[in-house]
């Protein structure tokens, strides 16, 4: 194994602290006046429509307000219009309270479309006409293969692919990321532009790869708009459970009535209505798209893009990630881990050796090396050694070393037979055995001499980023597999991928293996998911369930995936999957929670609406409510009121632990379970006293 | 509880347990077409069957294919029965000269035994000739019991097998069914009974002198027989009208436990036999201890209920305490020789699982002991439940649950590996739906109307009880008579017949659905993120969404009728 600086640039990127986001503030003025609007907006039936459960409650509000105003004009006692009216208006409000979630969470993708869409309109092109002569189109006039001209400080008018120029562009429009990057042409991944981004160096002539409509700026209005969201498959599901329940309610209210008079008492329609809205599973009705949006928008915020709601919730289910070593899991970049003198004694003489070669050296290895020493206590001899009258000796491919030499005395490092070979001896057996050790363990071993003479080497490694093992026992406690991809040989990619702590690994990796892992996973019932951003990962992106392209990743990789990283961090994967999880988790939680309440609003309604007939029925009244009326009311209120109480979980998303689904289950069904039965006791029973305290029944 | 009526709770219970397991192995190997030690007897059997109807045991149906089946089977077994109680009166065996039903009675009775409900409008021993009893009633209780097994081994193959399209052979499956567990098992058991002095003969009705002087016609026949499928088969429908209270059907102390017994052994066997073949024994278990959990609350409930007696009785000096010689509490309607104990459990045991013999009259018990049975039932006989048609009642709950908490886990839906999504969420939604529909609609309009209330025996809650009873017992395929209405009328008879009628065929249908929809899916591996089925979790989970969506939605007519009753009777309202 040769040694072999690779000259890549070192990715800045955080890796287990999460960038701390600026946490935008949903309770903004703006948004929350405009969600105010909208919810009024809302209640056009022709939008509702698509809610049925709230089209049903509308329904019922419209009834009651008409039977109030006939009651009214008949000149019916006090007390009743009291009631309709006071039920009438909670009716509409639990309507407009759900109206008010949705836009709520519909706020702040609003806000952020309209930015990006100011983005779009204001563009025009320099577009090169077939006699080689410009000419200024609007941005919205381009069309696939057209050739265009970015000068300094325009903005990119589509996304297309650089053909010609170097220069930096600023994508803070699209990623936030303030840092130019560099473009180029014929680079794979430095060639594509994104339309929206601003060039702000030198000029660049760009081919046009999408029509106006659907560039990736299109597409990501239309996404944190949530103008384009489906309802996703577990959501139609959900729906039909929903929709069901309600059917069945529905009878049940209606059927009450001949039940009712079978024992000669007659129920007010009133009180049915308010018995329906009641049983209905109005909570989870109101809050369900906004749960949904919500995720979206948590996405979003960290940067990511969902091409659908369905990604979204199958990287709840994922099972298996693969994730690239190098840059995901490694820093990609072999790094000293270890000094190896040939005996005790010449541990001190070997690091100083080895940290003059490297002193005026830039590569990582070279940077890493003094890293080491200084950790080890050589700190002041990384300070103070002077070499500034040496000459330094890049590497180079006939010598495969590199150092520092000064008045015929070279300190050298370098592949580990070439520097054997540079004293002109055979190499000592110690030399030779930890040779051997280190490449048996997938490491790379460097020679350190010093005026030809073998001092010892250094332990080369590519190095696990700190908290990555950590990450991954997480996952393996939410269920998930993590598999390794490397084109390493199998005995380096088993050290690495012992050290991170991941499942699997797949060494000397071709992308023609990343996909037929991907079919063999899928074929055992597995979800996968990657990340890529090279052409050749299109495939493979395609093939996974979730596919999470890099925003500097190429055009097709883009296309193939189904999630888009803004930041192209591949780590982030780990947390898409827990958002992931979250939504569904959230769904059903309110679901539980939603079914669990009509327990409770059973026996604050039935006893009041048979007190007539059956005055006994009073036993059922466990809550001690104090009269029919202000019982159904309060039930009525509690109704409407958690719906508002819950829009703040229904936004944030349940907690999610990495506990295993037992635990968690258990925890969860006690919490929105047990806790859905026994909340609106209480609730009902306090919003009852208030009620009576206010003179309002 | 008095002691001894708990300890034969336990023994109950634990003989229930120890049988579960066994037989549970013997039916699976018999759907598996693996050998067994009947083998020798019955192979040349099915497979001289199968020569003469031209059947192919090795090929597989598709769940449609397999659904058409069934559902031509019983068309044609219902017209045939229709047909013959109609005429009967032409027919032999028919030594009382009994005339051909009227088309309202004949076509309850026929929907009645095709749905494995046995409801019965009419009263055996006096409507129907041994021939219609023999050949049309029992040939059904035997069939019947053998559909609803097919349909849920038809199930268990749907969401074990993966990537598949056929879920089994249905001819292979009613002929297994019928040959090797309900024949053979019925058999003994007959011979058991006999040994007990149940009768089995062909005589005409014998007039006796009792020891009051008085003269008196008994009913006699077959019934040994007959008493040993309609027990096995969960069917129900007695020979006698009074079912098993009276002797000739249920002489001894043995033949009580034994009868009671076999209503749910092989609703039993087959929760076991569901979870081996599903792959995994432990879900089997946690769901056998969900139904056994609510056997024991409500076996509590009813006899500590019937215990306390009536309050109406005590007023008027009846001593209702438990002493010596003396059972105590509300005997009215009761068997002196099964007292409150062994009633209450029969109570238990026959309207949890779709069966619907009686050894006691439900309409006499107090009103929350005669909630009980209602409340049984009202989880559509999901707890053991009918032959086969409990344990695939009990799939669609467990979907339900899975649904609606599987998300809590953070992964979509998915059960036993298969995800749930919505063509099986409309199949679960199709099968609760039309079971309240159903139920809800027809008491409506029997509670409203007088052709609906003129036959009560009482006004009143207990007026409403006994028409919801009715209803509930017809859609639920149970066939267990709160008595005290009248229900030989045509609005009764087709009504009941409708809601046995959806009550069967509007659960088989989307089980089927389910069936073939799991089958053609793939399985997801599971693993430590996957939704445990087989926790106390999940059985806690089970119950609640039993519980609460099983039964809030019959909440308010509940409330109309025992459990107002029951208010009134303890504020001295009632006389």
């Amino acid at each position: 194994m040769a040694y072999c600086p690779e000259r890549k640039v070192v990715t800045q990127m955080a890796v287990v602290a999460v960038e701390k986001r600026k946490k935008a503030n949903v309770w903004t003025r703006e948004i929350l006046s405009r969600a105010i609007r909208d919810s009024l907006l809302k209640l056009d039936p022709r939008t509702l429509y698509r809610n049925p459960i709230m089209l049903i409650v509308e329904f019922g509000a419209a009834l009651t307000s008409v039977l109030y105003l006939r009651d009214l004009v008949s000149g019916e006692p006090f007390d009743t219009l009291r009631f309709e009216a006071q039920i009438a208006i909670w009716l509409w409000f639990t309507v407009i309270f759900a109206n008010f979630a949705e836009a709520i969470a519909e706020g702040r993708g609003k806000a952020q479309a309209a930015t990006l869409r100011k983005t779009r309109t204001q563009t025009t092109a320099q577009r090169v006409k077939a006699d080689g002569t410009l000419e200024t189109v609007p941005s919205s006039a381009l069309r696939k293969g057209d050739i265009v001209v970015v000068g300094l400080n325009e903005l990119i008018p589509g996304d297309g692919d650089v053909v010609e120029g170097i220069a930096y562009v600023n994508e803070a429009a699209i990623t936030g990321e303030s840092a130019p990057v560099l473009k180029e042409p014929g680079t794979d991944i430095r060639s594509s532009v994104t339309g929206g981004t601003t060039v702000v160096s030198d000029e660049l002539r760009i081919r046009i790869t999408a029509n106006p409509g659907e560039t990736f700026l299109d597409r990501m209005i239309g996404l944190v708009e949530g103008a384009s969201r489906q309802k996703t498959p577990n959501e139609i599901a959900l729906n039909i459970l929903l929709a069901g329940l309600t059917f069945i309610f529905l009878m049940v209210t209606v059927t009450l009535q001949p039940f009712a008079n079978y024992a000669g008492n007659l129920i007010s329609v009133v009180v049915l209505v308010a018995l329906l809205v009641c049983l209905i599973p109005t909570t989870i009705g109101g809050l369900l798209s906004a749960i949904g949006i919500a995720g979206m928008d948590r996405l979003v915020q960290r940067n990511v893009l969902a091409m659908s709601g369905r990604a979204v919730e199958a990287a709840g289910d994922i099972d298996t990630l693969l994730l690239d070593k190098t840059g995901t899991i490694t820093f990609g970049n072999r790094l000293a881990a270890e000094f190896i003198a040939l005996d005790e004694q010449g541990n001190g003489r070997l690091i100083e050796a080895a940290v003059r070669s490297s002193l005026l050296d830039t590569t990582p290895e070279g940077r890493s090396i003094l890293d080491l020493a200084k950790s080890q206590g050589f700190g002041s001899l990384v300070a103070t050694l002077d070499v500034s009258e040496g000459d330094f000796v890049p590497f180079a491919a006939e010598t495969r070393m590199s150092g520092i030499r000064r008045d015929g005395r070279a300190t050298m490092k370098g592949a580990a037979d070439a520097v054997v070979a540079a004293t002109g001896r055979p190499a000592p057996a110690a030399y030779t055995a930890a040779v051997q050790r280190i490449s048996s363990e997938g490491g790379t071993p460097l020679g350190v001499i010093d005026d030809g003479e073998i001092l010892g080497l250094v332990y080369l490694k590519d190095t696990v980023k700190p908290g990555m093992a950590a990450r991954f026992e997480e996952l393996r406690r939410m269920g998930i597999r993590t598999i390794m991809v490397t084109g390493d040989n199998p005995l380096t990619a088993a050290t690495i991928a012992r050290e991170a702590g991941v499942d699997d690994f797949i060494a000397q990796a071709r992308p023609e293996d990343k996909i037929a892992r991907i079919r063999e996973e899928q074929a055992q019932g597995r979800l996968v998911a990657m990340t890529g951003d090279g052409t050749n990962d299109a495939p493979a992106l395609a093939q996974a369930d979730v596919g999470v392209a890099m925003n500097s990743g190429t055009q097709a990789a883009k296309e193939a995936g189904n999630m888009v990283d803004l930041d192209s961090d591949p780590t982030k994967l780990i947390e898409i999957v827990g958002i992931g999880k979250q939504l569904l988790m959230t769904r059903g939680a309110l679901t539980t929670f939603s079914i669990a309440n009509d327990v409770a609003k059973y026996f604050a309604i039935l006893p009041a609406a048979f007190v007539v007939s059956y005055p006994v029925l009073d036993t059922l009244n466990i809550m001690r409510l104090e009269s029919p009326e202000s019982a159904i009311l309060s039930a009525i209120i509690f109704n409407a009121l958690v719906i508002i109480a819950l829009v703040p979980l229904a936004l944030r998303g349940v907690a999610y632990k990495p506990i295993g689904a037992g635990p968690l289950l258990a925890r969860n069904a006690l919490i929105y379970g047990l806790g859905g039965i026994a909340v609106p006791f209480i609730g009902i029973k306090l919003i009852d006293m208030f009620v009576n305290l206010a003179h309002l029944a | 509880m008095t002691l001894s009526d708990t300890s034969f709770l336990i023994v109950y219970v634990a003989v229930l347990v120890a049988i579960a397991r066994p037989l549970g192995l013997f039916m699976m190997a018999v759907y598996e077409g693996r050998r067994t030690l009947l083998h020798p007897v019955i192979r040349p059997l099915e497979a001289g069957i199968y020569r003469v109807a031209g059947i192919d045991e090795r090929r597989e149906q598709g769940w449609r294919a397999y659904l058409f089946a069934l559902l031509g089977f019983n068309l044609a077994g219902f017209l045939l029965l229709y047909f013959i109680l109609r005429v009967q009166g032409s027919l032999p065996l028919n030594p009382e000269n009994l005339p051909g039903m009227k088309p309202s009675l004949a076509f309850n009775a026929a929907v009645s035994f095709t749905t494995n409900t046995n409801w019965q409008s009419d009263g055996g021993e006096t409507t129907a000739s041994y021939f219609s009893q023999m050949v049309g009633f029992t040939f059904q209780n035997f069939v019947s019991a053998a559909v609803g097994m097919a349909v849920l081994v038809a199930l268990i193959r749907g969401l074990s097998r993966h990537s598949a399209n056929t879920v089994g052979n249905f001819w292979v499956d009613l002929t297994r069914g019928t040959l090797y567990i309900l024949l053979p098992m019925s058999f003994i058991f007959a011979l058991f009974l006999v040994s007990q002095g149940v009768i089995q003969n062909f005589d005409s009705y014998r007039s006796v002198t009792t020891v009051e002087g008085a003269e008196q016609v008994l009913a006699m026949g077959p019934a040994a027989s007959q008493v040993a499928i309609k027990q096995l088969g969960t069917n129900g429908g007695g020979f006698f009208n009074a079912n098993s209270a009276v002797p000739f059907e249920n002489p001894t102390a043995w033949t009580n436990l034994l009868e009671m017994l076999a209503i749910l052994i092989i609703p039993a066997g087959l929760v076991y036999m569901y979870g081996k073949m599903v792959g995994s024994t432990r879900h089997g278990w946690i769901v056998f201890g969900v139904m056994t959990t609510w056997l024991v609350i409500m076996a509590v409930v009813a006899n500590v209920a019937e215990q306390s007696g009536n309050s109406n009785l005590a007023d008027a000096g009846v001593t209702q305490d438990a002493g010596d010689g003396q059972p105590g509490g509300n005997m009215e309607g009761k068997e002196v020789r099964f007292g409150i104990g062994q009633s209450t459990l029969w109570a238990n045991a026959t309207t949890l699982a779709s069966n619907g013999s009686v050894n006691s009259m439900h309409d006499s018990y107090t009103p929350l002991g005669g909630l009980v049975p209602m409340v049984n039932m009202l989880t559509s006989e999901v707890i053991f439940g009918g032959v086969g048609s409990g344990m695939y009642g009990m799939v669609i709950y467990i979907i339900l649950a899975v649904f609606i908490a599987g998300l809590m886990v953070g992964r979509t839906p998915e059960y036993l590996g298969k995800k749930i999504e919505a063509r099986e969420m409309k199949a679960v939604m199709l099968g609760v739906l039309a079971f309240s529909l159903v139920l809800l609609t027809w008491t409506a309009v029997g509670a409203v109307n007088s052709f609906g209330t003129d036959t009560t025996n009482n006004l009143g809650p207990h007026g409403f009880s006994e028409i919801f009873y009715a209803f509930t017992s017809g859609a639920a395929n149970n066939g267990s008579a709160f008595a005290g209405l009248g229900v030989n009328g045509t609005f009764y008879n087709v009504g009941i017949g409708v809601c046995m009628l959806v009550g069967r065929f509007l659960f088989i249908v989307p089980v089927m659905v389910i069936a073939g929809s799991m089958a053609a899916k793939k399985r997801v591996a599971p693993g430590p993120g996957t939704f445990p089925t087989d926790g106390l979790v999940f059985g806690g989970l089970l119950f609640g969404v039993i519980v609460i969506v099983g039964l809030l939605t019959f909440f308010p007519a509940i409330s109309l009728g025992p459990v107002v009753e029951h208010f009134m009777l303890r504020d001295g309202l009632l006389s």
